[in-house]
């Protein structure tokens, strides 16, 4: 494997892969690639890693990673890295999952679509339009548990964040933040501008995969009425 | 099986050695502030070292036991007390039903763990019974314990049973039977310095050399503003020498990171999974507990070592766990 990435690391107990210093698709699917081999490589001493745009961190014990001081941690992780990395390209690559997210926009689920729409002197169809139009990729999962970080949203409805951040911004709330635009997953404080809600649980602690969405996922917005936002949210709220 | 909270306290939550597994999935790791402590207030009472415990936090509460019970306090000294005697910490202590356990004024960081023999009995969620109070789930309810609150406890371990007929021998007609032995000071976190060593982070050289040499030389204040997610620190703004944008990637304890305003968050337990801001420094996580028990309002300062001097650092840590682990097993 060519030499495309870089190793440092991060403090004793995490080692840093990076990939690049920009967003774009060929380094997210690189990282794809590689979590993915992680997955099934993780050796012992290894505690959890996480992808973000162009790196991927992998956490481990020094204790255990040097065999209980016999070897240099950094070192030994690092070498096994490194053969992970250059074992990588016969792996097949990830397929992309689909995944429809139903959004209630505007009214009292939505309070800042108006302001969205005249922002960009457009009606409020036209904003849910170019909403759901877009497919968005899930670059990486942070901030909060299940919060994806979305590339995809069109310029046409980039918004600037609110002056002053709402203290709580209730659990399904969609949002727009400058040309980000995503889900809130819990309960939170936050600055964006909030276009709708969807009624599905982006996080989940009962369910093996706690976050419903995963970097990678190809997500699209789908516009629901306020009456199937009710009964969707039953629903899930049954099954939870 | 049970204790009750009469008084909550500051801030009193359960926790274990934290959630793993999950930072992929933007989950905040959570778990005791200052591991060392809890691993060890358990391996006093006979547990391993990952059971849940009780996390105490500067103004400590009022417990009652609804049962006699093993018990061991470690990390920061509350100046706690059984029935209004004072009882020792970092030893096991024998507490019979009805006993009153409190806390006075902190003497010494700021920070207790409370184990019981056999360990509270709480569900695990996602791998942890650690209370993470933003995602509101772990512990009791993913909440801070209140007034009123009962929470049940496992039977007393094999190895805490021997513990208390050990202690019982020794019977003196009080209410708590507490060891005459502790473990040796050296073996323990020292809580005394408020010099942390740290390692330069990967956007070190960003900052302009003038607050390069700030970082590892002035003091900082810990502000009122900090918390189990991070410590807000004020001293000296640390300048960047130009303005850069970083893309957010994982951040984890220990991580300091530098936002625009020029005042640097260490941040701790409750940290979010990842960050964006330019990350200065990281402490060794051989000095987790001496941090973890900084409290809001004192003084913080930067000491420079290199990556293998922390991760040396780290591995006498864990040895000295071992020769713990080996001493009781000795003991009982």
């Amino acid at each position: 494997m060519s030499n495309d990435y870089r190793l440092y690391p991060l403090g004793d107990s995490g080692i840093v892969v990076s990939f690049g210093d920009e967003i774009n698709f060929d380094i997210h699917k690189r990282i794809q690639q590689f979590t993915q081999v992680l997955e099934q490589s993780l050796c012992k001493g290894m505690i959890e890693y996480v992808p973000a745009f162009t790196t991927v961190t992998i956490y481990y014990d020094p204790w255990v990673m040097s065999e209980k001081g016999k070897r240099n941690p950094y070192t030994a992780i690092s070498t096994y890295i490194e053969k992970l990395l250059f074992h990588q390209e016969e792996k097949s690559e990830a397929v992309a999952r689909q995944i429809e997210i139903p959004v209630c926009y505007g009214g009292k689920y939505g309070p800042d679509l108006e302001k969205v729409a005249a922002f960009h002197s457009l009606t409020l169809e036209e904003v849910i339009r170019i909403h759901t139009n877009g497919e968005y990729l899930v670059y990486m999962i942070g901030f909060v548990p299940g919060f994806p970080y979305l590339g995809g949203m069109s310029e046409e409805i980039a918004t600037p964040r609110k002056e002053s951040p709402r203290n709580s911004i209730p659990k399904g709330s969609v949002g727009i933040a400058g040309i980000q635009t995503g889900v809130y997953p819990i309960e939170t404080p936050g600055g964006w501008q909030l276009i709708g809600r969807t009624p599905l649980s982006l996080f989940n602690p009962e369910k093996d995969s706690p976050s419903l969405l995963q970097a990678g996922d190809r997500i699209r917005f789908v516009s629901i009425s306020e009456t199937e936002y009710e009964a969707q949210k039953e629903v899930d709220e049954d099954e939870y | 099986m049970s204790i009750k909270v009469i008084r909550p306290g500051l801030l009193t939550t359960i926790q274990d050695i934290g959630r793993h597994g999950y930072q992929k999935d933007g989950m905040i790791v959570s778990g005791a502030m200052d591991k060392v402590a809890l691993r060890i207030a358990n391996l006093l009472v006979g547990n391993q070292e990952n059971r849940p415990v009780i996390e105490i936090t500067l103004m400590g509460p009022k417990i009652e036991f609804q049962q006699d019970a093993l018990i061991a306090l470690t990390g920061g000294d509350l100046s706690p007390t059984v029935n209004d005697e004072a009882v020792k910490m970092w030893r096991p202590l024998y507490v019979k039903k009805g006993s009153v356990l409190q806390f006075g004024v902190p003497t010494l960081g700021c920070r207790s763990y409370l184990s019981v023999s056999g360990a509270f009995n709480v569900p695990a969620i996602m791998g942890s019974t650690s209370t993470s109070l933003r995602a509101r789930i772990g512990g009791l309810h993913g909440k801070a314990l209140q007034s009123g609150d009962e929470i049940l406890t496992h039977p007393p371990t094999e190895i805490g049973e021997v513990i208390i007929k050990k202690l019982l021998k020794k019977q003196t007609g009080r209410s708590f039977q507490q060891a005459f032995w502790t473990i040796h000071p050296k073996l323990l976190p020292s809580y005394e310095t408020p010099i942390i060593r740290a390692m330069k982070g990967a956007e070190f050289d960003w900052f302009i050399e003038e607050s390069q040499q700030h970082f590892f030389q002035q003091e900082f204040d810990v502000t009122p503003q900090s918390d189990r997610m991070g410590y807000r620190l004020k001293g000296k703004k640390l300048v960047l020498g130009e303005e850069k944008e970083l893309l957010s990637s994982a951040v984890t304890f220990g991580t300091i990171q530098v936002p625009k305003e020029g005042q640097p968050i260490v941040l701790l337990a409750d940290h979010q999974t990842t960050g964006g801001y330019p990350r200065i420094g990281q402490v060794a996580t051989a000095d987790f507990s001496a941090l973890a028990q900084v409290s809001p309002g004192k003084k913080v300062s930067f000491q420079a070592i290199s990556l293998d001097e922390a991760q040396h650092l780290y591995m006498e840590q864990e040895k000295k766990i071992n020769h713990i682990k080996r001493a009781l097993r000795m003991k009982i």
